[in-house]
């Protein structure tokens, strides 16, 4: 763990203003914010802990829990909201059995929302991954989640 | 790649040569693969045409383009072929060897082109559909005749001569004059003078200056600037470095929304090729003026749009605002004189300097010059990206543009400026799209975003939504916003769940005028208008909830009931099969289903499946 932090912190030239894509960068490569990574960045860049708390709860974009093999991502930007997605999330829910912003018991699933994904036109969207999902309706909501069912 | 430009001559010379190659009489097929058509699997459908043409060996005859955003997102995957401007539309990968092999032929796919709702018959040119001839695309018409990820692409149809021209041939304050004469109004939602910012932030005291570029486009609804920095990040690059010219800055910033991958993509590899073709760095093109850019990635943080937070989080700290009694152009990031432009801006701005202020000013309105773009979205037909000069009525956009409303469904409202902006009712369809206008009427241009709601749409609910997000969102530094929105929400959302008083409206509007009185910034101060403008225009609505606990629009779930029409149903069974609540009996064929009142969780799936109309939402 050590040898990543140390080369994203490299990357950015121990530059204490790219703390965000540095936050970023090791959410992408651990899937979270790790406390152990966050005590070593710490330590690496001499920032407060507090600090790095402080940005990574600001953002909604990071998450200090351990997040699922897959994240799916609920959008629920006007344009998504106006034709329905509230009531995407509500299935979502109902059939991973959690709760937004909770990871299913077997960690396969992530559900977070986001505020626009930047396709509205094709709203209510899921991105499950890197994968769209456009037009979404209630009962296309199951065959969307077996395909990324082990 | 071309080796470094070195001079003006250099660029020109390229761009002679790069040109020369464009028009050499070759068909072209240009695919869009933008954001919003990759969920229509825009991706498999560009492979295809390149695995198509290098199959049968015709690279010679045909070229292939892969681009940004073309805008009609409500037909993607969408492709232009030329000659004859062809517009085809849903294309799938069997389309593919079809499409190369007429093109080849000089042919045409006739059941790929667009059709005429009135008429039925096919449009061929991408000029003769509705959706693109009322449009004025000045800045994102050049999104389908480039590969966003090709500098030589954005050189050959002239790209970076307004850099050369204003380096070499004007000064700053001449460049500032033009600016000012093309009364460009800040794109972002203020629509403060661009060029009065720049001449204050050029004025400024210090040595030291910035230029940053607000791509952290956040309005829920809103992605035109996704569109532009994704589909032709060359354009907002090259108006920033003249923009870093006139105002004398040497470093600039891209702040750029996470959640926009593609665009981040596009923008760092622009900004790299810049940087290799002697358009970044160190003495650009010959002229001495030395300018470099760092793109930074949002975080997910809605007030992070908000310049004063945007340059707190370019400096490593939380996205908090600060009060604005000093402006951020005397003293911005870093306490040094910064200019903050949105991406729109900046991209208009290559195009002032090569045409000039008149011709600018000959588009749009008295006081509104040019065009703006807006995302067209929600309950129109035609949805997607529109640019229309300013001035143009609502009505143009959403019905002759848009194509009016899904399903013969009836036009109730059009939202316009994001959280910040406010919902307009059928009787202001007439007001001209200005930045005037939108402010007087309760709204605002904001980024873009125009959400188009119809009969089944629940004015409360959508009030009750914003203030849901702006309470995630605000960054709770001051107490107006993080107090005040709080509360509003939760007296939306008693008035949603039928437990709303007589009351609640009075107390909403004082709420409001606190709000906009006191809060620390525009995330707080505009949060009413959303609120305000549904009281305002759609008064009835927040009656029938409060006074009658009834939501007319089927929309809030404590008020409605689910029921079968038993005349209607004819038992197939289709919501049985679909219930996840099992609140729905098949009765046998023939015989209409019943619906379990207390298993019924109002998930709305038995009314989307019905063909037969036969559920009712009272």
């Amino acid at each position: 763990m050590k040898d990543s932090i140390s080369k994203i912190v490299k990357k950015y030239g121990n530059d204490k203003s790219q703390l965000v894509s540095i936050l970023q960068d090791i959410q992408t490569e651990y899937n979270y914010l790790p406390r152990s990574a966050l005590d070593k960045l710490s330590k690496k860049m001499d920032i407060p802990q507090s600090h790095i708390y402080s940005m990574a709860t600001f953002f909604r974009a990071f998450s200090l829990k351990e997040r699922g093999k897959h994240i799916v991502n609920v959008c629920l930007g006007t344009a998504c909201h106006v034709r329905g997605g509230e009531l995407i999330l509500d299935s979502l829910e109902r059939q991973l059995d959690i709760k937004r912003g909770n990871t299913t018991k077997d960690r396969n699933f992530t559900l977070e929302t986001v505020n626009c994904m930047g396709c509205c036109a094709t709203g209510p969207v899921v991105k499950i991954d890197e994968e769209y999902f456009g037009h979404m309706t209630n009962d296309k909501v199951e065959p969307m989640i077996k395909k990324y069912s082990e | 790649m071309p080796s470094k430009l070195k001079s003006p001559q250099d660029l020109e010379k390229l761009q002679q040569m790069l040109s020369k190659n464009l028009d050499a009489g070759k068909s072209r097929i240009s695919v869009c693969n933008g954001t919003a058509c990759r969920p229509y699997g825009s991706n498999p459908v560009a492979e295809a045409f390149k695995a198509e043409l290098e199959k049968r060996g015709v690279g010679n005859q045909l070229e292939l383009k892969v681009t940004g955003c073309h805008g009609f997102c409500e037909r993607g995957p969408v492709a232009i072929v030329e000659p004859g401007n062809l517009f085809y539309q849903k294309i799938k990968v069997e389309d593919v060897p079809e499409i190369v092999e007429k093109t080849l032929k000089g042919e045409t796919v006739g059941r790929l082109l667009f059709k005429a709702a009135e008429t039925g018959k096919e449009v061929a040119g991408q000029n003769e559909v509705p959706f693109y001839r009322n449009q004025t695309r000045i800045v994102l018409g050049n999104n389908v005749r480039i590969d966003p990820t090709s500098i030589e692409d954005y050189i050959a149809i002239g790209g970076y001569s307004a850099l050369s021209k204003a380096l070499h041939t004007m000064q700053p304050d001449q460049i500032i004059d033009v600016i000012k004469q093309s009364g460009l109004r800040g794109r972002g939602g203020g629509g403060f003078p661009t060029g009065l910012k720049w001449e204050t932030c050029r004025k400024a005291h210090g040595d030291i200056k910035y230029v940053i570029v607000n791509a952290d486009e956040g309005d829920p609804g809103a992605y035109a600037n996704e569109g532009l920095l994704s589909g032709n990040p060359h354009s907002v690059l090259e108006g920033l470095i003249i923009g870093a010219f006139a105002i004398g800055a040497h470093q600039g910033y891209v702040y750029v929304r996470n959640e926009y991958p593609l665009a981040l993509k596009n923008i760092n590899i622009a900004m790299q090729q810049a940087e290799k073709l002697g358009l970044l760095g160190k003495d650009i093109l010959g002229s001495g003026f030395d300018f470099s850019v760092r793109i930074n990635r949002g975080g997910g943080a809605f007030v992070c749009g908000e310049s004063t937070a945007l340059m707190a989080s370019l400096e490593g700290k939380t996205g908090e605002p600060r009060a604005k009694y000093i402006h951020t152009v005397e003293k911005g990031l870093w306490d040094r004189p910064s200019d903050l432009n949105n991406v729109e801006t900046w991209a208009n701005i290559p195009l002032i300097i090569s045409k000039g202020p008149e011709w600018f000013n000959s588009i749009g309105s008295k006081g509104n010059t040019g065009t703006k773009i807006f995302s067209l979205t929600g309950k129109v037909n035609n949805t997607g990206l529109v640019e229309v000069p300013m001035g143009i009525k609502l009505r143009d956009i959403i019905f002759d543009i848009g194509g009016g409303i899904r399903g013969n469904k009836k036009f109730k409202a059009v939202q316009t400026g994001g959280p910040s902006g406010g919902c307009l009712p059928e009787k202001l369809l007439d007001l001209a799209v200005d930045f005037d206008e939108l402010t007087k009427a309760g709204s605002m241009m904001g980024s873009g975003g125009m959400i188009v709601m119809d009969e089944d749409n629940c004015m409360v609910d959508v009030a009750r939504y914003f203030l849901t997000f702006l309470e995630e969102e605000s960054c709770g530094k001051c107490v107006p916003c993080r107090e005040g929105v709080k509360r509003m929400k939760q007296i939306l959302t008693d008035i949603t769940e039928g437990k709303g008083r007589e009351s609640d409206l009075d107390l909403l509007k004082e709420l409001s005028a606190h709000l906009k009185d006191s809060a620390l910034c525009a995330l707080g101060s505009s949060a009413p208008n959303p609120v305000l403008t549904t009281i305002k225009y759609f008064l009835d609505e927040y009656e029938a909830h409060i006074k009658q606990k009834k939501c007319p629009a089927g929309v809030c779930k404590s008020l409605i009931k689910f029921s079968i029409i038993k005349e209607k149903c004819p038992g197939c069974g289709m919501c049985v099969k679909v219930c996840p609540a099992h609140a729905i009996t098949d009765m046998g064929k023939k015989k209409p289903v019943i619906l379990d009142q207390s298993k019924c969780i109002k998930c709305r799936t038995c009314y989307d499946v019905c063909r037969m109309g036969a559920v009712k939402i009272e």
